[in-house]
């Protein structure tokens, strides 16, 4: 999305039809992130102070590293974000990521990502802009059909 | 209405994908700021804002004593992945087979 100027807040949002606690397996469990987050492995105890990494499904390569700020499963987590794929997003300064999860009637889940504190970071901001929407999109399909998207 | 009918009712009418273009030049915005673009009453921005996040299209969260609109592109993008994708690749396959029968009898 090059012509969209860099929003130092963007926020996602997907309705899917899962139990909160599914939502929240799928978020901190590398067997689901390989299968929807650009094939990454989530790594993290998901305690607040704890490291968040994100790495490269076939290596050992960081590729995004933070901080677990809160978490509250099966309910809320946030951590800080840097993202290390690019030397430009790698130099700039840590932003944040919230994932709410909040049940709806009818077993539907509302998976909300809120990424903020981008002021300093317009390379980060440009480079995950894209990203939410496919990972979202991903994850909801994983969740609803057992089935990662195609392609 | 389904999810994806909401989204496709939502984008039928130019005054809401006005609303959604401003948005995705600058995000996170107020009524007033809206407002202040559109030769429309609150009320009707209003109108057209309350159907654009029953799509899911836009997001409002609370920032102070402010209710900020977020454009949510994810709608769109569920609506990319489940139906033009089908298609595209569907348009791609053919052409590959015509390029390949082509050069075979070429």
């Amino acid at each position: 999305m090059t012509t969209m100027t860099e929003q130092a807040t963007q926020v996602y949002s997907v309705f899917i039809r899962a139990t909160p606690e599914q939502v929240w397996d799928a978020i901190t469990k590398p067997e689901f992130t390989t299968r929807y987050f650009h094939g990454t492995r989530i790594e993290s105890t998901f305690e607040p102070g704890a490291p968040y990494l994100s790495l490269a499904g076939d290596g050992d390569e960081t590729l995004v590293d933070g901080e677990v700020l809160e978490s509250d499963p099966p309910r809320m987590l946030k951590h800080t974000w840097r993202a290390l794929y690019d030397p430009e997003t790698a130099s700039e300064p840590f932003s944040r990521v919230t994932w709410e999860i909040e049940p709806q009637e009818g077993g539907v889940t509302k998976l909300t990502v809120v990424h903020d504190q981008l002021e300093a970071a317009p390379k980060t901001a440009e480079s995950v802009a894209g990203g939410w929407s496919h990972v979202l999109s991903g994850l909801k399909t994983l969740l609803e059909t057992g089935e990662p998207l195609q392609g | 209405m389904t999810d994806d009918d909401l989204v496709f009712r939502a984008l039928a009418d130019p005054t809401r994908r006005h609303l959604l273009d401003r948005l995705f030049e600058r995000d996170g915005r107020t009524l007033t700021e809206l407002e202040s673009e559109l030769e429309m009453t609150r009320f009707g921005v209003m109108k057209h804002l309350r159907i654009l996040e029953e799509a899911g299209l836009v997001v409002t969260r609370r920032e102070g004593r402010q209710k900020l609109h977020y454009l949510n592109p994810v709608p769109i993008r569920l609506i990319h992945d489940r139906w033009i994708d089908k298609y595209r690749e569907r348009q791609v396959s053919v052409l590959a087979y015509l390029k390949s029968e082509l050069e075979e009898t070429a």
